[in-house]
């Protein structure tokens, strides 16, 4: 088999091959040979309809099943689903464990659910970087809906509400204090709350506490935010998509989709802009004293090394 | 291209109907830490799941573990699985409770290689970096 070109990669997307969607996937990731030409090939018309659904919350409170049956769900009515599954990458040897897909089993035969897992590669731009590339060639393999799911641990998971029009976290009940840390942070950012295994003990207090945080949201749009599911029985899913579908139709009408999705272009640019200048730096960074202040060496950095190399461009 | 080394990308895999997966968990994990990225797919798959997934995932490399007796009608079931969905490039690796008997069986039926108990762990994970790389320079030979 000879290596396919861009123009080739790209109608493969157009007529839905799996290769060269996988393919098209790992030459951006990996910015190879033909990634621009890829990236500049795609149609940017289609991904206005697209709906990207970021899916996060803590191991073990369901995210996989509850994609899975949200999967599942989107199929029976005929729609066409992207899925991303982002694992960290190890610090130490730079492999991951990629096990999201376990779960998706069910579907590896059917043609019209394209999965990728990606490893976030200590990317300085974390999951955007690499992720955002994914959900346009996903949207020009012609998925209408695009799930990106990631653990919520650290950084990744205000990567996917940027990156996402709408978010849904995922908890469950038992986790205690751990969801009392999360609070501040991401819960004030996220669209949806699904308490998943609501049929468990506990459940009913996480949701009432739940719908405290989230009242200020809901009357804004008039849509309720907290939801229960129970996703290993397909319990409230439908229900769910019928929110996020509702709400998706607010984003529209308020113009807020419009803004998310230019604030998310500019973030993987910004990230973007770091990732390519990085090498350069390092570099230049090697030769200079490690006397000054870590803060007062960068300025200096900058002014030397952007002054020295502004024509330069890279890939 | 980038300056570093983008990670090999694996797939595995157990077809069949035996659910140890002691085997395939603990080769997952030895090549992460060989800095791979390691798609699993749990156990009881079928050859078709197990190749359709490889092709989605875009991987350099599948490794399959079988240690039910069935590994001459899996493993090459993969293979062909794999070329029909235009995967022939990509090589398959296969593992488990093998007798000698039949591992040339199964190198003339498109495996790449073959390991058994008693292969030392060291010799799997270079045997799936060489077959990755090759991969990768097939991939990379008409630049």
């Amino acid at each position: 088999m000879t290596v396919p070109t861009s123009e080739q990669l790209l109608s493969g997307l157009k007529s839905h091959d799996p290769r060269a969607i996988g393919r098209a996937i790992s030459v951006v990731e990996n910015n190879g040979e033909g990634a621009a030409a890829i990236l500049a090939g795609l149609d940017r018309d289609i991904l206005q309809k697209v709906v990207v659904l970021g899916i996060t919350g803590p191991p073990g409170a369901g995210k996989s099943t509850l994609s899975s049956g949200i999967v599942k769900n989107l199929r029976s009515a005929g729609k066409r689903v992207g899925i991303i599954a982002v694992d960290p990458s190890s610090p130490i040897s730079g492999g991951a464990i990629l096990g999201d897909r376990i779960r998706m089993m069910d579907h590896a035969l059917d043609p019209d659910v394209v999965v990728r897992s990606m490893a976030t590669r200590g990317r300085l731009g974390g999951l955007c970087a690499s992720a955002g590339a994914t959900v346009r060639i996903m949207a020009a393999a012609e998925c209408e809906l695009i799930l990106i799911e990631t653990v919520g641990v650290g950084q990744s998971e205000m990567d996917i509400v940027q990156l996402a029009d709408i978010t849904i976290m995922v908890l469950a009940p038992g986790f205690g204090d751990d969801i009392q840390a999360m609070k501040a942070g991401l819960l004030e950012v996220a669209d949806f709350l699904v308490v998943n295994k609501s049929d468990q003990p506990g459940a009913s207090g996480l949701i009432m506490d739940m719908e405290q945080t989230f009242s200020a949201k809901e009357e804004e749009s008039g849509i309720a935010r907290v939801l229960e599911t129970v996703a290993s029985e397909n319990r409230g899913i439908r229900e769910l998509l019928e929110r996020v579908d509702r709400f998706n139709g607010y984003l529209l009408d308020s113009g807020l989709k419009e803004q998310r999705r230019s604030r998310a272009l500019n973030a993987e640019t910004l990230d973007w802009i770091l990732e390519m200048l990085r090498p350069r730096f390092l570099q230049a960074m090697e030769k200079t004293s490690m006397e000054n202040d870590p803060r007062i060496r960068a300025k200096e950095l900058i002014r030397t090394t952007l002054r020295l190399h502004s024509t330069d461009t890279q890939e | 291209m980038t300056t570093e080394q983008t990670p090999y990308r694996v797939l595995i895999g157990k077809p069949g109907l035996d659910g140890h997966d002691r085997g395939a968990k603990f080769i997952a994990r030895a090549l992460r830490d060989q800095g791979f990225e390691v798609i699993y797919t749990g156990i009881r798959r079928t050859a078709a799941e197990i190749a359709a997934t490889a092709i989605q995932e875009d991987v350099d490399v599948v490794g399959l573990s079988s240690l039910s007796g069935a590994h001459l009608r899996l493993f090459p079931e993969v293979v062909s699985e794999l070329e029909a969905r235009g995967g022939a490039d990509i090589p398959v690796l296969g593992g488990g409770v093998i007798p000698d008997e039949d591992i040339a069986t199964l190198l003339e039926n498109g495996l790449t290689g073959i390991f058994t108990p008693g292969t030392p762990a060291d010799t799997i994970i270079s045997s799936f970096i060489e077959a990755s790389q090759r991969h990768r320079d097939h991939d990379s030979s008409n630049k």
